[in-house]
Order: structure tokens, then C-alpha cells, then sequence
């Protein structure tokens, strides 16, 4: 007999078609599944009772991947196979992962140019794979618990992530065989899990100190509909960061050498991360780790060695607020959401700032993946009439490259989602028949300073006077917050577009190979983008000198004059071809420039000319 | 341990028994009440036959918001329990239960008119 759960009315499904949905919280530190049983939404457990899943995934040659608990226990024994904390890096690239600066605890294979993969006994895994078999298992236990197949899942992310972490988390789950309704927003999952689209009006700021990350939300809710009014954190500051901050103490403390071992890196590590969890409930606690003198760690020195990472979520917080142009006053309800809220000092800070009790009544660290479970019901249609709209907004401004590096902005942040934007962009120099999108995510206003996400090239413009195209770039974000970007002449209807499958990106069927080849695309440094494009410039001058001398290079050009403009040509596809240094093809085409001066001018009296032929001055006055 | 829900007579029913009932183990009884709770609205749940599924019949089990005026009403432990007549035929001297399969749990129904049930045990004939 089969075992039944409590529908809505009229919602009974046939047998064989229950709509099982979960919601994920794919977490840094440890994920949770989550689902509507009988109209409650709760967390599901493991065989031992345990809701959380450490996000560990250990691998041992010739063994399947072992997740949670189980490769939690190996991390000391065999550290270098169990790969923690993997949120950190996925979507992200080599440059990113090293700019950051973290205490990454797993070692990369060194190939810069291409996806980073951790070394594991397994092989090279990427995140995307590691973070896979994460959602694998949650997905096994969800089955055995619903007694099903699931049809759908609901996986949060922080606010922060960008579109190519987005993409990688659900590249993921693509991986992991779970069909993806939608990304949420983990401070949006938290409200709903609240029921704070049951109550009244208001403003809720969302405080979410995760593991690994740290967002605020500035959510205003109206007649139970919500809007994310401003969103700001940190993707690269959490409870990780706690640990890591008593962990430097204990190693200065004890023996500076620790840092270049390994394996006694994180033993002094996991005894931090107990210190940290006990001090939520006691005024001091004994560090010890294998080998070394035991140390005492006061709730006092915790808190002046953490003070500067809280400080730093509360000015999070007032940016946010001036984000959503807001004051302090307005906000009705706090909520409190990561297991490390639990930590004292960030209470008494929230509380201090807002001046108000936080919400901290569910168990902070199931919060997010019980709101996801809601939303998962609804969308697999377990819920009569559409009860919840959400609006989102993005993170980060899109927008694109122009003349000189800089980036215009087409979509700010903060903008709400699904939503389209167009904007006319022209060309800059005369006869340009072709134009190259480069789409930038970031708030800077140099291309360098912001995050390349794709580029494509819109060819066969009309070789037009400068400034005479009209090239209409349209952004469109869906309720995923993934972009797709097109380009359209005005005029001809010649148009190009990129899915934004951004740097991560992986079909379905060929993971592997698209992965790397976006990637590849993704990790240009400036030089060699540089180059390439005074390559693509040279190419063009090359190809309009040539346009131009089938057209009337012997009509205007002396056959010397125009041996020397040929000669010039050569030695610039020449250069164009052999070097590796913009400078150098900047000056072959300068040289093109000075020597073809006087057929330019030439060309340009001859076409006046011709224009004004026959004509009536009358018809210039216009 | 059984609780016999209350017993409730059809007036003139073309049915063999005259008296038909449905009863909720304890485990059933205790479940419903605390997700109806959790809901925060409803009156009860309605059981119910479809008329579907792989052999001919299929058990529902749903929140109710409100009492139809056809709807036979059974209560107990303060949880009202909710059949349409047409339902109730197939459904009679039923026994709801909860139970647990590994991790899996959910509620069951003990129907003593079953003949003969699909492997999975999601429907049935009578």
C-alpha cells in the first residue's frame, strides 16, 4: 500500500502522477532538502535523523563519491580527497579563485587557462561536478523519503552570485538529473518560509551570515505580494571566515609552520569551527589540537578577533537600506538566517542596528530550504491559483563595452526581474561593417574593473558614414536572472545574439566541452583581448583599403602612390599575423593611415562630387 | 489500538449495509490534527475514491475548507473526517492509518472491500 499525503482541495493527483517537489538549499558549509508533506513544508531527514548534509564530498579511488558525514570523518585522515566548501568557488574562475585571497582548503591542478579542477583521487573535478554529487545525494534522499520520483526542484542561491554562478549551480543540478523550476533568492526563500506573506504590510530586512557568504535583503511586501527592494553582501564572507580568523590566533599561538601542512592545517581548522559553535552557548572554551599545548578561547577574544567581519555585514546593511532609499525607521521585521546567526555578536549587532528583535524562532539553518519546499509546491502545482508572486531583482548592472573601455550600463542593478531593456549604440568609424558586443557585469566604469561575461560580433553592417548605423542592443533577463543579449541593425535588420550562457555554461549533452571552450573564452586576460581586438581592427582596415582600392585605387592613385599604399597594407598583415604586441599593430595600421591620407581625401572629394552631380543646390539646403 | 469512528446511518440507501462507517488509527488521527494545525485553516479532511489509475480506483485524501451539504461527516478526537456518498460505498468500514516505510511515511487506507490492488498500491477494485 502505498503511502498518502494530504492534497490541497481538489488537488489529489491520479496514482503514479504525485508531484513531488523539493526545495534546495545548496549550502557552503552543509545543504538541506525540504518539501510539503500534507501542507507542511519541512526539512527531510537522513537514516540518522540529521536534516543537514555537510557539503563534503570525499573520493576514494575505485569507490563511489561519499557525501556528508561519512567524508566529513575523512577530512583528517585523508584531507586532500575531501573537498569542503566548494560554494566558494563554483562559477567562478582561476583568476577569480586567486585574486580572492581566501584560504582555499584543496589544491588545483595548474592549468590556469581553463576550468579550475581540484585534484582529487578521482581525478580533476570541477565544481560543477562536486557540487553534482552533493545535489545527488540530496535528491536519493528526497526520493527514498517521498517515495518517488521528484518533478522538480526549487535551489536557492545567495543574492549575490552573479549570472555565472547561477548558471553553474544550475548546471549542477542539470548534472544531478533534477529538473530546475526556478533559481530563489535565499533571503526571499527565508521570508516566505516566515509566512511574512501572511501578515500585513511592510519592509523585512533579510540578514543571512551563511558559511561561506553574507547577504542582506531589503524585501518590501504588499498585500502579500513581495518585491526585492535592494539587495548587497558579501559572496566571500561567512561563519568560514570565523573559523579561519581562530584558527590564524591559534597557529600564531602555537607554531607558525602549521600553515604549510596540510593536514594539521585542518585539524587546527575543525577545532576552530567547534570553538566557534561552542562559544554560542558558553563563556569560554579549550582548543586542542593533536600534538600541541591546548589553548583557552574567551566569548571576549572571539569577539575582537570576528568584530571587523560583523562590522562589515552591518555596513552592508546600511548600504542596502540606501539602496532601497529607505531609512533604518521603515524596516518592520528583521529575519535571521545561516547558522551563524547564532553567534552572539552578531545578535546583539543586528538587533543594535535595527533596533529591533530579529525573527530567530526557525532553526536558521533549515529556514531557507523550507521556503524553497513552498515554493517548489506551488510551482509543481501542488497549491491552488498562484499564491505567491516574487519579484527579484539583479545583483549587478549589465551592461556593455564602448569606445575606449568603458562600460555603458543597460540594466542597473536593482532593476526587478524578468525585464527588457534596448538601447541604440552607433558606429565609430566610417564604413564599419561590423561590431563586437562585449557584455559586462559590474558596477565600475572601465571595462578592466568589470566582470566579462560573453562577446559576439554583429556583422554585415552597411559600410555607412560614422554615426549613421543604428544598432539597437537588447538585454533580456528572465525570472532566473540569466541574460540574452541580441544586436539588430536598425535599418538593414541584420542582427546577432548570445545566450548568455555565461563562462560556466554546459549544455546538457556536451558538459565537458562546452565548459571549457566558454571558459577559454571567459579567462582572456587584458592582453590578449587587447590584441585580438586591434587584430579584428587591422583585419577591418585591411578590409575596407581593399574595398576601396578594387572600387577606384587605379582611377585616383599614380601607380607608385599606389605600390606604397600596397606595400604598407603587406607589412600590416604581416604584423597582424606574427605579433604578439598591440603596439605593433597599432603602428602597422598607423602607417596604413599616413600613407593612404591623400587617397582618402581624394576619395572623399570624388564622392562629393559625384553626389552633388546634376543636382540643384536647393536640394542640399534641405 | 482502533478508535470505531461514529457511526452514521443512510437514509434509504440502495446500499447492502444500512450502517456504514470509517475509523483513523490513533497515529491518523494525531498526524491530521497537527498538519490541519500547521495549515492554520480547514475543517477536516475528505477522503475519497477517483475513479482512475492503473486498476480502476484511487484513494484521495484532502484538506477540507468547508462541509458540502451531501458530505457524511464523521468525528473523533476532534478531527472531522468528510466522505461524499458516492465515495462512501467503496470506502466503507475503512480504517485510515499513518504509517512508515523507511524514510518514506504517509497515510494509508485499510479498505476491507478491496478485491484486488495495482503492485504499487495506489488503486483498486472492489
Amino acid at each position: 500500500m502505498a503511502l498518502l499525503q494530504i492534497s490541497e482541495p481538489g488537488m489529489s493527483t491520479a496514482p503514479h502522477e504525485h508531484r513531488l517537489a523539493v526545495g534546495i538549499d545548496l549550502g557552503t558549509t552543509n545543504s538541506l532538502v525540504a518539501s510539503v508533506r500534507s501542507g507542511v513544508a519541512e526539512t527531510l531527514d537522513d537514516d540518522n535523523g540529521q536534516a543537514l548534509l555537510p557539503s563534503v564530498v570525499y573520493y576514494a579511488q575505485g569507490e563511489l563519491p561519499e557525501v556528508g558525514v561519512t567524508a566529513l570523518e575523512k577530512s583528517s585522515k585523508d584531507p586532500l580527497n575531501t573537498i569542503a566548501s566548494i560554494k566558494r568557488v563554483l562559477g567562478r574562475s582561476a583568476e577569480d579563485i586567486q585574486s580572492a585571497n581566501d584560504y582555499i582548503p584543496f589544491q588545483f591542478e595548474n592549468k590556469i587557462d581553463s576550468v579550475p579542477r581540484v585534484k582529487t583521487a578521482h581525478g580533476p573535478r570541477t565544481a560543477v561536478e562536486i557540487s553534482a554529487d552533493i545535489l545527488i545525494a540530496l535528491k536519493d534522499r528526497a526520493e527514498k523519503t517521498l517515495g518517488g520520483e521528484l518533478i522538480g526542484a526549487v535551489i536557492t542561491v545567495p543574492a549575490y552570485f552573479d549570472d555565472s554562478q547561477r548558471q553553474a549551480t544550475k548546471d549542477a543540478a542539470t548534472l544531478a538529473g533534477l529538473n530546475i523550476y526556478r533559481l530563489l533568492n535565499e533571503p526571499t526563500a527565508a521570508a516566505i518560509a516566515y509566512g511574512l506573506d501572511q501578515s500585513a504590510e511592510g519592509v523585512i530586512a533579510v540578514y543571512d551570515l551563511g558559511g561561506g557568504t553574507f547577504d542582506v535583503s531589503i524585501l518590501r511586501l504588499r498585500k502579500g505580494v513581495f518585491e526585492v527592494m535592494a539587495t548587497g553582501g558579501d559572496s566571500a564572507l561567512g561563519g568560514d571566515d570565523f573559523d579561519h580568523a581562530i584558527a590564524n590566533w591559534a597557529i600564531e599561538k602555537l607554531d607558525s609552520t602549521i600553515r604549510e601542512d596540510d593536514i594539521t592545517m585542518r585539524r587546527v581548522l575543525s577545532a576552530a569551527r567547534q570553538a566557534k559553535e561552542a562559544l554560542t552557548n558558553q563563556s569560554a572554551v579549550v582548543i586542542n589540537v593533536e600534538g600541541y599545548a591546548s589553548l583557552e578561547l574567551t566569548q571576549e577574544d572571539f569577539e575582537w578577533l570576528i568584530e571587523a567581519y560583523v562590522k562589515k555585514t552591518i555596513m552592508a546593511c546600511r548600504r542596502a537600506l540606501r539602496d532601497a532609499d529607505i531609512e533604518k525607521d521603515d524596516v518592520s521585521e528583521v529575519v535571521m538566517v545561516g547558522g551563524s546567526t547564532r553567534v552572539p555578536l552578531v545578535r546583539k549587532q543586528v538587533e543594535k542596528f535595527f533596533d529591533k528583535m530579529p525573527h530567530t524562532d526557525i532553526n536558521p539553518d533549515r529556514v531557507v530550504a523550507i521556503g524553497a519546499a513552498i515554493q517548489a509546491g506551488i510551482l509543481a502545482g501542488n497549491k491552488p491559483g498562484d499564491e505567491m508572486l516574487l519579484l527579484d531583482v539583479i545583483p549587478l548592472s549589465l551592461g556593455i563595452e564602448t569606445m575606449g573601455g568603458l562600460v555603458e550600463k543597460i540594466v542597473n542593478r536593482n532593476t526587478t526581474i524578468p525585464v527588457a531593456r534596448a538601447q541604440e549604440f552607433t558606429t565609430y568609424k566610417d564604413g564599419q561593417t561590423a561590431m563586437r558586443v562585449h557584455v559586462l557585469q559590474g558596477e565600475r566604469e572601465l571595462v578592466s574593473d568589470c566582470r566579462s561575461l560573453a562577446m559576439f560580433d554583429l556583422t554585415g553592417l552597411p559600410p555607412l558614414v560614422a554615426g549613421a548605423a543604428k544598432i539597437k542592443v537588447t538585454f533580456q533577463i528572465d525570472a532566473d536572472g540569466l541574460l540574452s543579449v541580441s544586436a539588430q541593425e536598425v535599418n538593414t535588420g541584420v542582427s546577432a545574439s548570445i545566450e548568455v550562457k555565461p563562462s560556466y555554461g554546459l549544455t546538457d549533452a556536451e558538459i565537458e566541452n562546452m565548459l571549457k571552450a566558454s571558459m577559454d573564452h571567459a579567462q582572456e586576460d587584458m592582453v590578449a583581448r587587447g590584441l585580438r581586438e586591434e587584430q579584428v581592427e587591422a583585419d577591418r582596415v585591411v578590409e575596407a583599403l581593399n574595398s576601396a582600392l578594387v572600387k577606384d585605387g587605379e582611377a585616383l592613385l599614380s601607380s607608385k602612390e599606389l605600390e606604397s599604399i600596397m606595400n604598407m597594407r603587406d607589412a600590416l598583415i604581416e604584423v597582424r599575423n606574427s605579433a604578439d604586441n598591440v603596439d605593433q599593430i597599432k603602428q602597422a595600421i598607423k602607417n596604413v593611415e599616413t600613407v593612404s591620407e591623400e587617397y582618402v581625401a581624394r576619395r572623399m572629394n570624388n564622392s562629393v562630387r559625384s553626389m552633388m552631380q546634376g543636382r540643384k543646390l536647393e536640394e542640399f539646403e534641405q | 489500538m482502533i478508535i470505531k469512528a461514529g457511526k452514521l446511518l443512510l437514509q434509504k440507501s440502495k446500499a447492502r449495509n444500512l450502517i456504514m462507517s470509517i475509523s483513523l488509527t490513533d497515529s491518523a488521527a494525531e498526524r491530521v490534527k497537527t498538519f490541519l494545525e500547521k495549515r492554520g485553516k480547514g475543517v477536516g479532511v475528505r477522503l475519497g475514491v477517483k475513479t482512475t489509475g492503473c486498476s480502476g480506483m484511487a484513494y484521495t485524501i484532502e484538506f477540507a475548507d468547508e462541509i458540502e451539504d451531501t458530505d457524511k461527516v464523521f468525528e473523533e478526537n476532534g478531527v472531522k473526517v468528510l466522505i461524499n456518498p458516492k465515495s462512501l460505498v467503496y470506502l466503507d468500514d475503512t480504517e485510515l492509518d499513518f504509517g512508515k516505510e523507511g524514510l518514506n511515511e504517509g497515510f494509508k487506507f485499510n479498505n476491507p472491500n478491496e478485491k484486488d490492488r495495482c503492485g504499487c498500491g495506489e488503486s483498486f477494485t472492489v
